[in-house]
This record gives structure tokens, C-alpha cells and sequence, in this order.
């Protein structure tokens, strides 16, 4: 069954089964995890070509892992929550003996010796990793177009981009390569491809899920989270990689709470603030109907019973030029070990230092390179207080203002993506990519969470997200706000 | 020409030492890799110190006890901290970023006496990891150096302590003498092992000269490569006469990092101006800040062992020279000098052995009331003080008793008699020097005693007491 030439989303098809669904299918012994692997392997076989949603299919490794997980049921052991779910990581998460190459030159090679603290909880719950997938390089974009192996598609139309910079991860969920996927978020890298491919996409408290293994872009916003095809699932593979990890400081300490049982909790009562410097109909670069989607959401959890108001955070809009000094000059610190001594691409040179300069040249791309010197001169004697320093403390005022909300307001209500999925070359210009990213950035600024629900489409006919905004810790809230607003779209949008 | 070690007159010079040790943990300072000496090259490592992609840096609690201690030990404020990247390119560095501290150290404004009696201040003691070795291969045969360097990734993340002085030193002896006192504070409280030989203590000298009487503080360079006590001494008397020299020319020296070298016994200019470093110096987004609580401080401080300052003091309090006190701390036989004082022995033989002729190695397995014993045997009379050393050196290997010792080797000193029979042999053979004894002056008469009393050691082999032999010249010469 071929599918229809430039629309290859998994609704209908084989592989269009949740997390919940998959799992308990093979620990009852309904269906074997080998056979759930193979519908997969055979929906990516037949059409990644076209979306280009994978750097790497690890398809002998899947089968071998399924095989492990089936032997675990005839014998009667526990195979683990996510039991022959095949999973899709980003390919910036460090898994054992399969190459990590952030969809750069440089680490075109590197395969890495030990597996990221997400990678290893997701295999000791049963879950099978069929491949790794495309990103902005170093995950530094919102299109997938940086990839230095070529853009992945949007399954939804496959003209446009996905998203970025977990483009391959998104098109995966919604193409129907695996009802489960990880990417990472460092300003919106999750939610506002979750947006575009129309899946639901979610960026955890900071702290919240390990960032051993995620090769870092800029590690005080870096988080990883999940995409799937329902809220549900989204909980279910939160509380699975969720919680205290020694190998990283960052790690929050506090006692993981599940948020799987707050899903129909429902919003009575819950007080949502729509933020009204990102919901206005007149707002520069805003579709109106992407707008228009965030109304229809604020009234569906009023709907069912939230107290809903505008509420004002003014720092939101200079969050995206803190966002754009913080990161990179992070990166520019993180990316340096890149330097063709030890691992990764290596190019000739008269000297160290010369050998150095060629091999990070021909290693990285534009949009790396543009970062590396953007945050190399935020931080330069005599110009930290001017950039990085100001940026900073434009941070601490967003962190205050927040906090000043959240005593009136349980959560927070955007567009996740002020446009729907654009066409190749359309966002060419940096700066016009950057400001894709105003409704996600201040979340990763104040180390929030959020999660991109699908919530229709939008003028031309594609994906439009909605995002929940929460405190810190207050997954429960978002989840809680995320099934109301997908059970509310049930039936009355297509 | 001035003296060694000084300037011309008008000229002081002006040091701040910094002193990075590697410090004594199971483990390195961000990574699980072991933290040990030598091994093959690349067998102590670990993804988080390779500086693999994905991997994060979690601090190790016993070196951040040990820096804690060292800054008590150093009279320092132990305050928040945090940890910053340093961000240069090279490639014995695997992050090519190095986690310091900076503007938030762990340990700040503290100071150290030193036994000569300065107070030197200690602006701050800041934790941070070290970096690989490189091993630079020259092609041979080849103008131009076209060969490879080797880097063992042993040492990179190993945690280090910097210990950064104020500018307080004067001169080359005081400075050895602070780093001496340094050193041996950190291997008392169990800090470092403090191996120069083995780089685990290394030494970069800030140097500067100005008048005598100035509170000025004039340019410094920073001398790195100093990897021995003697070359301290070295490169700051070189580098200070070069500044006094450039003023006196009227020319000044430039701010700059210079290398020592040893062979040649100058300094060398580092990198030029034009590549001047920028560290780029921020908070480390992997790292929480560091706040040790009042509680962990004080029971760090509680367990602190005993200083050298306080040991020297100790042993002095029961009458040690000085010198010898310092000497017997320096040697860490100073817990065994004072129980054998304490025991009841004669102080001076006491520290005449701990200091001089006691080996350290074996000697934890004497016991001071053994010792003691031997000191006793030897003011009665019974042994002399060449005896003494033999039947000492014999306990420690034999774990006999002195008094046994001695009888085995049938040892006894010399009686009186026999002596002074000995004695009036040789006056008679040596009527000059005899006369020099009686009439000379007070140098002449030390000379003289000195030379009849090697008369009598030669004579017996060294088995007379030689203060037996003073008391008798005494009664001869009616003096």
C-alpha cells in the first residue's frame, strides 16, 4: 500500500498505534515485540527515502532486541513498561556502538562508547531503539535544513520543512516510523517541530531528565523530551526517563511523581493565563490563524471548567535576544573540543594549531560556525558585560516575572510556532529563522516546562500546535491542561 | 656586581607565588578515572575526563574536603563557589576548556607564617583539574620541527589545588622557604604528596622589582616551568635582575608570561602580544555552586591534624633548637622526638638523632621508650655518641633493645682511667699544641681543644666520649 505521493502521515496505517497500545499488547503476549518491530522497519524501508527522517537504522539491532524482549515474556519476566515499543532517537544522544554524529561532518565517524542515562532507561524499560534521526547540526536551527546530511520532510507535506532542530524525531512520530521518539529542546527544538508535523512534543523541567549523553549545544537549556502521537503516551515516556541521575550535577534531586495518574484530572478550577504578547492577532510574523487556534484552545479549557484571563509578561520578546547571546556563547565553550585530536573529523595542517583550524572548518557548517562566533565574542574580554552579562540578567528579570505569574496563574497558555510548517529556503535569512523561536524560548530561559499539543491547522491546511506553559516541577498541571485541550479537539476537528 | 640573591642597593624585589598541587583522591576531580601517578599512558581515563561528546563533569567530594582543609590550614575564608570555564585551545586539554574557579574561589584571603617570622598573605586557594602531557616527537633530519606530539590523557582531570600568594615575598630565599612551608602543610593534612620530582607540586613566580620603601607594585611577569626548589630561587633572582636592568637602561619590562629555562638559567619571553590569551572566563553551566554549610567546615576543621608551625612550637616548647625542631618536622619524626623527651630523655641527644642520624625509612618501628633508653645509656656514660649512632641504626633494623645491641657488639664506653692515661700520652707527644691549649687565647684554646680531642678519637677509634675528653683537657690545663 503505497502511500500518497507528498502526504505519508501514520494515521491509518500499520504503524498507527500508541505507546499504551503497543506496550500492553506484547506484555499481555497479544503480539509479539519482533512483529511490531518489523511493521515498522517495513513503513521506514518504504518510505524514508522520501521523509529522510533517520541517520542511521539500526534494523539487525531492533530485531535482535525484540527477540530479547519476546524471550522475556515466554519466560515469564517483567520485559518493562514500554515492552517492543520502537523508539527513534535524535541523533545527538550517545547510544553504544552506534555512530552519534549530531548530523555534522565532524562526528560523521563517532561512535561512542557508552549509552546517554535516557538511552539506557528507555532499554531497561523494554523500549527498542529502531534508529537514530536527523537534525539541524549540533541542533542548532528550527528547520531540519542545517542537517549536513540533507533535510528531512514534513510527513504532512513533503515540500515543507518539519521543524527543526528535532526535525527527524517529529517526522518519525507522524510519519509512522514509531509511535515514540526523543528529542531535545534548547529553545524550542521539540515543541515547535512537534507543532509542524502536528504530534505532541514536550520540553521537561530543566533538570528534570538527565542530560548524560546529549551532546551538548548549550547546557543550561538543554533538556530532552518525548514526541508522540497522544498526550498519553507523552506521560507514559516522561515517567520512564524522568527523575535524579548522579551522572549529571544538574540533575534535580527531589523525588520524581509520576504524571501518568493526573491525566484525567481534568482543568476544574485550574487558572490558565494567555500570554498576550505572543497571542496577538496584529503580532509581526504571526499567522492570524495560528493565532486563532491558541483563542479556540484558551475557550476549550474554559470550556471545561479552567478560569482563563490574559495575562502580560513584557520580558518575552527580549528573551529571544538573551537566548540568541546565552546559547551560543555556550556552544562556542561546548563545541571546542571538536578539534580534530582526539575523535571526529581531522584535516591535515602544518601544526597543532593549524590542524586544529582546518579539521573545525571543513567539520562544521554556516549556522555552527555563525554560533561559535556570535558566543566567542559575547564572552570576549570587554564585551561580556555588553552581551553575555546583559543577557544574563534579562534572563533573571524573565525567571522574576514568571515567578510573579505563576502566584496567579497554575499555567500558561501560546501559539507554539508563530507560522505553520514553511517551504524549503522559505526562513534563508538567520534572523527570520531565529524569530520562529519567540513563543518557545522563554521556557528554556527559566528552565519551565512546556508541551506543543496539536490543536488543527492552520490557513493552509497543515499542523498547528498550542503550547502549555507550567512552573517548575509542574508537569502534572501540564499534562492535566494537554488531555483536556486533545480530548476537546476529538471529532470537532479533522 | 651584587651578592647572590640580591639586588643592586636601592632595588627589592617584589613575588607572588602560585603553587598548583595535585591533590591525594581515589579518583579525579569531575570523572571516576583513578587519580594515580605514572601507568601506561591513556590507562587512566574515563569518557568524562576524555571529554567525550555528551559526557558532564560531577565534582568529587574528597577533593573538595581537601581544599576545604587546605584552606583552613592556610587561615582562608571558605566561602560559595563556583566553577568557571577557562576556554583556550590545546590539545592536551580534552574539553579545550579547563573547570577553574574564578571570581567566586573556594577559599580566600588567608595567610601563612613562615618560621623566619614573614606573614605571607594568601589571596585565594581555588580548585581546578589538570590537563594531559604532551610529548612533542621532532622529525630528525628536518630544518623545520615536522614531527608529532603524543598525548597521555594519565593526568587530565586530576584535581589540583592553586594556591595564589599576595605579592608579599622578598626575595628568592623567603620564597623557597614559603614554598617548603607549603609543602609540608600539605602533606601533614593529607592533601598532597607534594612531589615536585613528579610535577604533583608546581611552582609559577610573579616577579617584580622597585625601590626600596616603594608600596608601589611595578609590571610583572609571570615565570612558568619552575620545577624545583633550587630553580625558584633561580628564576626569580634572573627575572628580577633583568627588570632591574631594564629600568636602570630606562626601559620597562612588558606584562608577559616568560618560561624558565634551566640549562640556560634565564628566562624565556611566552607567547607574544599578539596572541595574547582571552579565557573567556564563565560560570560552568554543567556545575551547581558549591556552599559548603558551617557544619562540614567545622568538622573538617575538628579533624585537621596538627600543623608544622604547631609542631615546630611543640617540640621547641621542651627545649629543640629551633633548627632542629624544624628539621625533625621536615623528617616527620618530630611525634617520636617529643614522646622520647617526654619519656624522660636528654633533648639535645634527643634531636641530635631524629634529626641527624636517625633514617626515616624503618624508623616508625622504633618506639620512643626504646629510644629513649639508648639517649639514657648514652648521658650516663655508658655509650658514646659514635656508639650511640651504631647501636641506633642497629635497633631500627634488628628491633633489638639498645642495651642488648650494645653487649652484642660488646660496647662500653672508655672509663675514666684508661682515658686519661690515653690523654696524657698524647699531651706529651704534642708539648706545642699542649702549650697553644694552656696559654692561648679563647680561639686558640677552642682550636686546640678541637685537635687533642681528634687525637683521642684516632686513638680509640671513636669509642672515648668526647665530653669526657673536654671535662679531662679542663682539669689538666687547671682551667
Amino acid at each position: 500500500m503505497s502511500a500518497e505521493s507528498g502526504h505519508v502521515v501514520a494515521d491509518g496505517q500499520a504503524t498507527d498505534v500508541s505507546v499504551a497500545d503497543v506496550a500492553s499488547a506484547v506484555r499481555n503476549g497479544d503480539r509479539s515485540a519482533s512483529s511490531i518491530v518489523e511493521d515498522h522497519l517495513s513503513r521506514i524501508g518504504e518510505l524514508d527515502d522520501e521523509i529522510h527522517a533517520f541517520t542511521t537504522v539500526v534494523a539487525d539491532r531492533a530485531r535482535e532486541a525484540a527477540t530479547v524482549i519476546d524471550q522475556k515474556i515466554e519466560s515469564g519476566e517483567d520485559p518493562g513498561p514500554l515492552a517492543g515499543v520502537p523508539v527513534a532517537l535524535k541523533d545527538n544522544m550517545c547510544t553504544r556502538g552506534v555512530t552519534t554524529t549530531c548530523s555534522s561532518k565532524m562526528l560523521e565517524q563517532w561512535i561512542p562508547p557508552y549509552d546517554a542515562t535516557v538511552v539506557e532507561r528507555l532499554s531497561a524499560a523494554g523500549a527498542i531503539v529502531v534508529g537514530k534521526t536527523n537534525l539541524d547540526e549540533f541542533a542548532m536551527g528550527s528547520s531540519t535544513e542545517n542537517s549536513a546530511f540533507g533535510p528531512t520532510r514534513n510527513p504532512h507535506d513533503t515540500d515543507r520543512v518539519p521543524g527543526g532542530s528535532s526535525g527527524g524525531s517529529a517526522a518519525a512520530v507522524a510519519a509512522g516510523f514509531a509511535p515514540l521518539s526523543f528529542g531535545s529542546d534548547t529553545g524550542g527544538s521539540i515543541r515547535q517541530p512537534a507543532s509542524l508535523c502536528g504530534v505532541v512534543g514536550m520540553k521537561p523541567t530543566y533538570g528534570r531528565v538527565s542530560r548524560y549523553g546529549l551532546v551538548a549545544f548549550a547546557s543550561s537549556l538543554d533538556q530532552i523530551g518525548p514526541f508522540t502521537r497522544s498526550v498519553a503516551d507523552a506521560a507514559l515516556a516522561f515517567d520512564v526517563i524522568a527523575g535524579h541521575d548522579p551522572r549529571d550535577a544538574t540533575s534535580i534531586a527531589t523525588a520524581y511523581e509520576p504524571v501518568g495518574p493526573h491525566l484525567t484530572d481534568g482543568v476544574e478550577g485550574l487558572r490558565v493565563g494567555v500570554i498576550s504578547e505572543l497571542c496577538r492577532q496584529d503580532l509581526e510574523g504571526f499567522e492570524p490563524a495560528v493565532v486563532e487556534r491558541t483563542s479556540r484552545a484558551a475557550e476549550a479549557l474554559a470550556d471545561a471548567g479552567a478560569k482563563v484571563d490574559e495575562v502580560s509578561i513584557p520580558s518575552v520578546i527580549a528573551g529571544l535576544s538573551a537566548y540568541y547571546m546565552i546559547a551560543p556563547a555556550e556552544a562556542s565553550s561546548n563545541l571546542a573540543r571538536y578539534d580534530g585530536v582526539r575523535y571526529g573529523l581531522r584535516q591535515p595542517g602544518q601544526n597543532t594549531a593549524s590542524m586544529m583550524a582546518a579539521s573545525r572548518t571543513a567539520g562544521f557548517g554556516d549556522e555552527v560556525k555563525r554560533r561559535i562566533m556570535l558566543g566567542t565574542y559575547a564572552l570576549s574580554a570587554g564585551y561580556y558585560d555588553a552581551f553575555y552579562g546583559k543577557a544574563q540578567r534579562v534572563r533573571t528579570i524573565m525567571i522574576q516575572e514568571f515567578e510573579q505569574v505563576y502566584q496567579r496563574f497554575d499555567v500558561l497558555l501560546t501559539p507554539t510556532s508563530p507560522c505553520e510548517a514553511f517551504r524549503f529556503g522559505a526562513k534563508a535569512d538567520p534572523l527570520t529563522m531565529y524569530y520562529n523561536d519567540v513563543c518557545t524560548i522563554p521556557s528554556n530561559l527559566t528552565g519551565q516546562p512546556a508541551i506543543s499539543v496539536p490543536y488543527g491547522t492552520g490557513a493552509e491546511g497543515l499542523p498547528v500546535g498550542v503550547q502549555v506553559l507550567a512552573p517548575m516541577l509542574g508537569e502534572s498541571d501540564l499534562f492535566r491542561a494537554a488531555a483536556v485541550l486533545e480530548r476537546s479537539l476529538e471529532g470537532s476537528v479533522s | 656586581m651584587s651578592e647572590p640573591n640580591q639586588l643592586p642597593k636601592g632595588w627589592e624585589m617584589v613575588i607572588g607565588l602560585e603553587v598548583h598541587a595535585e591533590l591525594s583522591t581515589a579518583t579525579k576531580m569531575f570523572s571516576p578515572a583513578r587519580n594515580e601517578f605514572g601507568g601506561e599512558p591513556n590507562t587512566n581515563v574515563h569518557p568524562v575526563c576524555l571529554g567525550l561528546p555528551g559526557t558532564l563533569p560531577v565534582v568529587n567530594e574528597q577533593a573538595v574536603a581537601l581544599s576545604i582543609r587546605i584552606g583552613l590550614a592556610l587561615n582562608c575564608t571558605v566561602q560559595r563557589c563556583v566553577f568557571a570555564r577557562k576556554n583556550y585551545f590545546y590539545p592536551d586539554m580534552p574539553k579545550d576548556y579547563q573547570i577553574s574557579q574564578y571570581d567566586q574561589p573556594l577559599n580566600a584571603d588567608g595567610y601563612l607564617d613562615l618560621a623566619s617570622g614573614a606573614r605571607i598573605g594568601i589571596e585565594r586557594a581555588h580548585m581546578e583539574e589538570d590537563t594531559g602531557k604532551s610529548t612533542h616527537i621532532g622529525a630528525s633530519g628536518r630544518i623545520h620541527d615536522a614531527g608529532y606530539s603524543l598525548v597521555d590523557y594519565n593526568r587530565a582531570g586530576v584535581p589540583l589545588i592553586e594556591i595564589v600568594s599576595r605579592p608579599d615575598i622578598r626575595g628568592p630565599e623567603q620564597a623557597k622557604e614559603y614554598v617548603e612551608e607549603l609543602r609540608s602543610i600539605l602533606v601533614a593534612i593529607g592533601a598532597s604528596d607534594g612531589k615536585m620530582e613528579e610535577g604533583s607540586l608546581r611552582v609559577d613566580a610573579n616577579v617584580s622589582v622597585r625601590p626600596v620603601g616603594a608600596d608601589e607594585l611595578r609590571t610583572r611577569c609571570e615565570i612558568k616551568n619552575v620545577n624545583s626548589l633550587r630553580s625558584v630561587g633561580r628564576a626569580i633572582v634572573y627575572e628580577a635582575r633583568r627588570h632591574v636592568d631594564l629600568y636602570d637602561a630606562g626601559d620597562a619590562p612588558r606584562q608577559e608570561t616568560r618560561h624558565w629555562d634551566e640549562e640556560g638559567g634565564r628566562t624565556r619571553a611566552g607567547r607574544s602580544k599578539e596572541e595574547a590569551e582571552d579565557y573567556r572566563y564563565f560560570a560552568d553551566p554543567d556545575l551547581v555552586p558549591i556552599d559548603p554549610s558551617p557544619e562540614w567546615i567545622d568538622e573538617i576543621r575538628r579533624a585537621l591534624p596538627a600543623l608544622p608551625k604547631e609542631r615546630r612550637e611543640s617540640l621547641q616548647a621542651v627545649g629543640a633548637e629551633p633548627q632542629m625542631a624544624a628539621l625533625a618536622v621536615t623528617r616527620d619524626l618530630d611525634g617520636l622526638a617529643l614522646a622520647t623527651i617526654e619519656a624522660g630523655a636528654d633533648c639535645s641527644r634527643v634531636m641530635t638523632h631524629v634529626a641527624n642520624n636517625l633514617a626515616v625509612e624503618g624508623a616508625e618501628r622504633l618506639e620512643p621508650v626504646r629510644l629513649a633508653e639508648l639517649v639514657t645509656m648514652e648521658t650516663g656514660g655508658a655509650l658514646t655518641a659514635t656508639q650511640a649512632k651504631q647501636v641506633l641504626a642497629e635497633m631500627v633494623d634488628t628491633g633489638r633493645s639498645a642495651a642488648d645491641v650494645a653487649e652484642a657488639r660488646g660496647f662500653e664506653a672508655m672509663d675514666t682511667d684508661e682515658l686519661e692515661s690515653l690523654l696524657d700520652g698524647i699531651i706529651a707527644q704534642h708539648a706545642e699544641q699542649w702549650g697553644r691549649f694552656t696559654d692561648g687565647d679563647d680561639k686558640e684554646r677552642k682550636k686546640m681543644q678541637g685537635f687533642f680531642t681528634g687525637q683521642v678519637m684516632k686513638a680509640t677509634q671513636g669509642q672515648a666520649d668526647g665530653k669526657v675528653v673536654n671535662r679531662l683537657l679542663s682539669l689538666k690545663a687547671e682551667i
